[in-house]
């Protein structure tokens, strides 16, 4: 059963009809001991990063950290990736997971010169893909994903693949059991729907 | 490279797809959520529905056709067309939209561009403007002015200071359809969609006058526009957004291909 954790931020809609038409089961929760129980976790999210701090508040951190200990397959999408590091300047009070290393921050206004629009709103290329990543299996590169967001993480070591926009980003990030991706892939047509399919079948 | 976007845009009455010429005349074009799939298989990048009769009683056809639409589409999805509230948004956001589209609504009462954006974030809020040129101005672009209910009605708004507005509050993006050009297949209005996205930094839509792939290529060129929508073009097999993008690859414009 995939725990689907629910904080608020956003719907659930789409990814969970993407799960489903994978042949995936959900949950939708907001409990710490179904996730501590979970055998895979999907954190999705979309919006402002100060939405997480509910997942603090109703001891979902501790009980997310719990279960990627003992090697649960964990997937953060967009808000949810985001989280997977140290914080956000979109909210400087709210501690993110801290698994990876690291802040999320705003695109630049300007890059190379040149004005940057802000949301990056739109589908982009994945560049630089990790041939090790299990989440990424069969994606070519230059597949194209859906993203919508003004915040993004940096590239490190555990960049499974990056998008150009104002320079390279982190699209998704992978280290062991622990996953996440800034683009939408529930809303990126058959490149997304790989992606789901490699994570539920992992 | 982020890419320019192809929008196919259903207009809706009575749960048909339906397209007007200059928002009047009405030809049926078929059922939503199958025209939807098919655009989606051809390669359009998003799917805009908007529904033009937008009636109270209409309100369940609509929810309906929404779910059906939304079925197994996994490329973005827009509802529009009678929200006139937080709630209304909810509805069809639980139907399984992914972005609203919000018009009349809110130029009557500007809050409600926040109070969606706060529930669902802001990029699930597209605020939709119907504009026509000020042709008695000495500028008729930058005097252009905001029309309501389906385009019969000005407001005495100007558009750009009404697109800056809307970004202001918290709109995700700008859906800007010109009347003037709207349904006449002679191209979209490049230089009101250029004012308009140089004056936010929001992305915007454009909408109205798609004929050919050249159009396209213009409004993404001179028009500045980061998406451009069409809806008669697609559904009476004039061409589809593969080949659409296929040409506008070779024109030089960065597309989602192969898609």
């Amino acid at each position: 059963m995939i725990q689907v954790i629910d904080y608020k931020a956003g719907n659930l809609t789409s990814v969970l009809k993407a799960l489903h038409y994978l042949g995936a089961e959900t949950h939708v929760t907001q409990s710490p001991d179904d996730v501590r129980k979970a055998s895979k976790i999907v954190l999705p999210g979309v919006g402002h990063f100060q939405a997480t701090q509910l997942l603090h508040d109703l001891e979902l951190t501790e009980a997310t950290r719990e279960a990627i200990a003992r090697g649960v397959p964990f997937l953060g999408i967009c808000v949810g990736l985001q989280w997977l590091y140290e914080g956000s300047t979109e909210a400087e009070a709210t501690e993110g997971l801290c698994h990876f290393g690291s802040k999320c921050e705003r695109f630049p206004a300007t890059f190379n010169g040149a004005e940057l629009k802000s949301p990056h709103v739109g589908w982009n290329s994945l560049e630089n893909i990790r041939e090790d990543s299990r989440l990424l299996r069969g994606v070519a590169p230059g597949g194209f994903v859906y993203y919508t967001h003004s915040w993004r993480a940096p590239v490190s070591a555990d960049t499974a693949a990056t998008t150009n926009y104002g320079g390279d980003f982190t699209a998704a990030v992978e280290r062991d059991n622990v996953m996440g991706v800034q683009f939408h892939p529930e809303k990126s047509s058959t490149v997304g729907l790989q992606i789901l399919k490699n994570f539920v079948e992992l | 490279m982020l890419t320019k976007r192809i929008i196919a845009c259903l207009d809706v009455r009575d749960g048909r797809v339906v397209k007007g010429i200059q928002f009047v005349d009405i030809i049926d074009a078929g059922d939503p959520a199958e025209l939807a799939h098919r655009h989606a298989a051809a390669g359009a990048d998003e799917i805009v529905l908007l529904d033009i009769t937008a009636t109270h009683e209409g309100r369940g056809t609509l929810l309906d056709t929404v779910k059906r639409t939304a079925a197994e589409l996994f490329v973005p999805f827009t509802v529009g067309g009678g929200i006139r509230s937080a709630e209304d948004a909810a509805a069809v956001f639980d139907a399984g939209a992914d972005k609203v589209s919000i018009n009349s609504s809110a130029i009557a009462r500007p809050e409600l561009i926040g109070e969606i954006g706060a529930s669902f974030g802001a990029q699930a809020v597209i605020v939709a403007i119907d504009a026509r040129r000020a042709e008695n101005s000495a500028d008729p672009v930058g005097d252009a002015e905001v029309f309501v209910a389906g385009g019969r009605k000005p407001t005495g708004r100007k558009v750009i200071e009404w697109a800056r507005e809307a970004e202001q509050r918290g709109a995700g993006e700008i859906l800007l359809t010109s009347m003037n050009t709207d349904g006449m297949r002679s191209g979209f209005d490049c230089e009101l969609t250029a004012r308009v996205s140089q004056a936010v930094q929001i992305p915007v839509i454009a909408s109205g006058g798609a004929g050919s792939a050249a159009h396209f290529a213009d409004v993404f060129g001179r028009g500045k526009a980061d998406a451009a929508l069409a809806a008669s073009i697609f559904h009476f097999g004039v061409t589809d957004s593969r080949e659409l993008k296929a040409e506008l690859q070779r024109a030089g414009v960065a597309v989602r291909l192969p898609c």
